[in-house]
């Protein structure tokens, strides 16, 4: 048992991983899953093609949500001062609340409506005579209890199904109250292949019914709203630290520990630092063309993307003082970050990962174990689309099917009177010339090694496969996939809801990384998942007839 | 009991037939209930003399779950049970999901005991099988016997072919048979020949034509079935022998729908017959 560590750096061919994977399906579904499992070639934007964003086989145990989860859950569950209101049989809106540990401060208003959670309740009354005047009485009575600034109506899949038209009851009582801005989320959880709709629903109602609305300007010199980043554990708060610190002004997060006047007035920040490029980037893209704000894809998930995130920020803005500012910020930080992680290597240098998550924490995560010392030998997405495994120069190419075009597109037009240009032709110019990249993201597939494996949308059967041939030293993914997983041996991380912990962003969060991964990788614990008489019966015995 | 549903295309006359043909029954001394299955809850007007009553649905969203089974059912001509089971107003909510309610709350109410003494459950339904909860009836042994209202009209006939694909599908895991068309006659040429030939090739048979006769309209009008308004009329026995002709029925079977390039040629067929 102790030479089980050294004796396992057992070499597979990722084409024989591959091949067993398959064996098991239909051939028909083999085919399918043959074009979501790539081996990694580790070209530069010249990666194989990756089949993503499409439909689940029936019968599979995927890892995906639906696109409830991705609209209500994930972008806008966050907000603190609106009131969530779910139009729908309980248990949507229970199974929803509060799960995803996204941290919020309730700020100096203390207007925070985060721990509740907020129903139409339906009941099959509703279903047969229609529940439009069920959610009238919802949203007034959530009206006269909080006095909220708005309120957010979402359907789950019943709503669709009967037709509650649920945007015209919103725009009226939106006029009835005069200072609420309600507005609602066809979000029903059956659309689209995976949470991945949800996003984009959440983020065309957001553009189009808040953003924009508050066109105060906020004091601050650098100006800049971050997208994709959901306070899981807290990481919002120490991003926001490292900002306050070097100087950057947050006007508006999506959607981590947010208020609805910060997405109202985004639109007069200066840049748009992008960190999940999935869940985010049509608003990133909406308010470039609408505003003229252009943006930029950071990751704070690491001490060295933190560090090559703010120097990029910086460049951005090219103000010697902020330059300078950022880097004291840097070394003030790296000492303990350094410290901490000469202090784990030791123990973690040379040790495996898998990561199968979300659609941008499979890849960001992957520079944490780095620092650790640790590679990731197989990782994929859930819910991502092509771009994020192979890079955005592959989005003219990607065919629309179906379920995508069933997801409306907003247009959007540059706005009469407040698309301001935040640099000049010649200014952006320079900064391209000198490497800097807009709207440039690379995707995941490029900072994987060759003969990795790529795999997306994984499911239960070819996790735990996975992991019986690989033995990775760490599995990351969500709760579905927690006990499985560790059933087989191996420590995991939930990199969804972090477990119990967090924060993982920036660099104090760093630190909390490798003090965790350190903790699970060298537990003893998972070498007593079989019973001792299991590894090695003491007792041997036969039956009298034999 | 025999459990029988009445489907057919909108607007045919399946609650004009249906009532009538249990005034009918009636006669031959059966015991009866009716079950509507409309949103318009107007299916056991004739029996009950334009009395509206409270549906199954309304009852239920008032009171609660604190149902009686005389909350909800009348008593009309010769002692008929009517039941509306009523729904939402057009446009919204789900009225299927409404008659699967009312029908699983009328047999959790017993009425469909024993000691109710029916000899036939009819079920009047709205429309074409449009979704799960109009073919309610014809699911789990609810209704066991199929008639189709149906006349010469090609978009009446197109929506007895489809009911019967319905029929072939639940018939597949249950009891549920075809007992046969009603042709409700709109004086079509050669409309009862071509009815005949389409049966046929659904594998039924016509089980009465009902021909095209203004004392219906006028026994409407007085909130009656015919044969209450006035017994001696032609029409009453007419529906006094679809009456006899469904309660001796027993030919039951799975039909045989047709493509519609073979319906559209039926039609072809005996259209141009009185052309030429």
């Amino acid at each position: 048992m102790a030479t089980a560590t050294n004796t396992k750096m057992v070499q597979w061919d990722p084409a024989d991983v591959k091949a067993e994977l398959l064996k098991k399906y239909p051939p028909k579904v083999a085919r399918k899953r043959a074009k979501q499992i790539m081996i990694n070639e580790a070209l530069e934007n010249n990666t194989p093609e990756i089949t993503a964003n499409v439909r689940t086989t029936p019968g599979i145990i995927t890892m995906r949500g639906c696109t409830y989860a991705g609209c209500k859950g994930v972008i806008m569950g966050p907000t603190r001062d609106i009131v969530n209101l779910v139009h729908g049989p309980i248990g949507c809106s229970f199974y929803a609340w509060l799960t995803r540990r996204n941290q919020t401060d309730p700020g100096p208003d203390g207007e925070n409506f985060i721990n509740y959670c907020f129903s139409t309740d339906m009941q099959e009354q509703d279903i047969i005579f229609g529940g439009e005047k069920k959610l009238e009485a919802a949203i007034q009575e959530a009206y006269d209890l909080f006095h909220p600034k708005s309120i957010a109506v979402f359907a789950t899949c019943p709503v669709g199904l009967i037709g509650d038209d649920i945007h015209n009851v919103a725009r009226q009582m939106k006029e009835k109250f005069g200072d609420c801005n309600v507005y609602a989320f066809s979000c029903e959880g059956y659309k689209g292949v995976s949470q991945s709709a949800g996003h984009h629903i959440a983020n065309n109602q957001v553009f189009r019914h808040i953003v924009g609305e508050n066109d105060e300007v906020k004091p601050g010199k650098f100006k800049i709203n971050l997208l994709g980043e959901y306070n899981i554990g807290g990481d919002g708060f120490e991003i926001d630290r490292i900002f306050d610190k070097c100087g950057i002004t947050c006007i508006s997060t999506f959607s981590g520990n947010s208020t609805y006047d910060q997405f109202a007035s985004s639109h007069t920040a200066d840049l748009n630092a992008v960190m999940c490029h999935r869940s985010i980037n049509y608003v990133a893209d909406m308010l470039e063309t609408k505003y003229g704000i252009p943006w930029i894809k950071v990751n704070f998930i690491g001490a060295e993307s933190t560090a090559k995130s703010l120097r990029k920020i910086a460049e951005y803005f090219g103000d010697k003082k902020l330059i300078a500012k950022v880097e004291e910020v840097i070394s003030e930080e790296m000492p303990d970050v350094m410290a901490a992680q000469t202090d784990v290597l030791t123990r973690t240098k040379g040790k495996t990962a898998m990561l199968f998550v979300g659609a941008s924490r499979a890849h960001h995560y992957q520079g944490l174990f780095n620092e650790m010392g640790m590679k990731t030998i197989s990782a994929g997405y859930e819910f991502a689309h092509r771009d994020d495994y192979e890079g955005r120069q592959v989005i003219p190419n990607i065919k629309l099917d179906a379920d995508s075009r069933n997801i409306e597109e907003l247009v959007v037009e540059a706005d009469d009177s407040r698309f301001r240009p935040r640099k000049s032709a010649k200014e952006i110019k320079a900064l391209e010339d000198a490497g800097y990249k807009f709207k440039h993201y690379d995707g995941l597939a490029s900072d994987m090694d060759k003969g990795t494996l790529i795999i997306d949308d994984l499911n239960q059967y070819e996790a735990e496969k996975l992991v019986e041939i690989m033995k990775p030293d760490i599995f990351c993914a969500g709760i579905k996939e927690k006990y499985s997983i560790q059933k087989t041996g191996v420590p995991m991380k939930q990199l969804h809801s972090y477990d119990s912990g967090g924060p993982y962003a920036g660099f104090k969060g760093a630190i909390n990384f490798y003090q965790e991964i350190d903790r699970l990788v060298g537990s003893k614990v998972w070498s007593y998942m079989k019973a001792p008489w299991q590894e090695d019966p003491q007792l041997s015995a036969t039956y009298g007839w034999e | 009991m025999r459990k029988i549903a009445i489907y057919g295309k909108g607007g045919i006359g399946k609650s004009t037939t249906t009532q009538n043909t249990v005034a009918g029954l009636v006669e031959l001394g059966r015991k009866i209930m009716v079950v509507g299955c409309d949103p318009k809850a107007d299916s056991t007007r004739l029996l009950l003399g334009g009395l509206a009553q409270k549906s199954v649905l309304d009852t239920l969203r008032e009171e609660g779950e604190d149902v009686e089974l005389d909350d909800i059912r009348k008593l009309g001509y010769g002692g008929t049970w009517c039941v509306e089971s009523g729904g939402p107003e057009p446009g919204v909510g789900c009225a299927g999901r409404g008659i699967i309610t009312s029908i699983n709350m009328l047999e959790s109410l017993g009425a469909y005991e024993e000691s109710e003494e029916l000899d036939y459950a009819f079920y009047d339904v709205l429309g074409d099988v449009v979704c799960g909860g109009f073919a309610m009836p014809i699911r789990d042994g609810k209704a066991e016997e199929i008639y189709i209202v149906v006349s010469g009209e090609m978009m009446a006939m197109y929506a007895a072919n489809n009911i019967s694909k319905g029929i072939v599908k639940f018939a597949a895991s249950g009891s549920v048979r075809l007992g046969g068309l009603i042709c409700n006659s709109r004086a079509v040429d050669n409309e009862a020949e071509m009815i005949e030939k389409f049966a046929a090739k659904l594998g039924t048979k016509m089980i009465h034509f009902v021909p095209r006769e203004n004392d219906v309209q006028r026994a409407e009008i007085n909130r009656k079935t015919v044969i209450e308004w006035d017994p001696e009329v032609s029409q009453a026995q007419v529906y006094r022998d679809l009456a006899r002709a469904i309660d001796e029925n027993e030919d039951f079977v799975i039909p045989t729908p047709m493509e519609i390039e073979v319906l559209e040629e039926l039609l072809m067929e005996y259209g141009l017959m009185q052309a030429a």
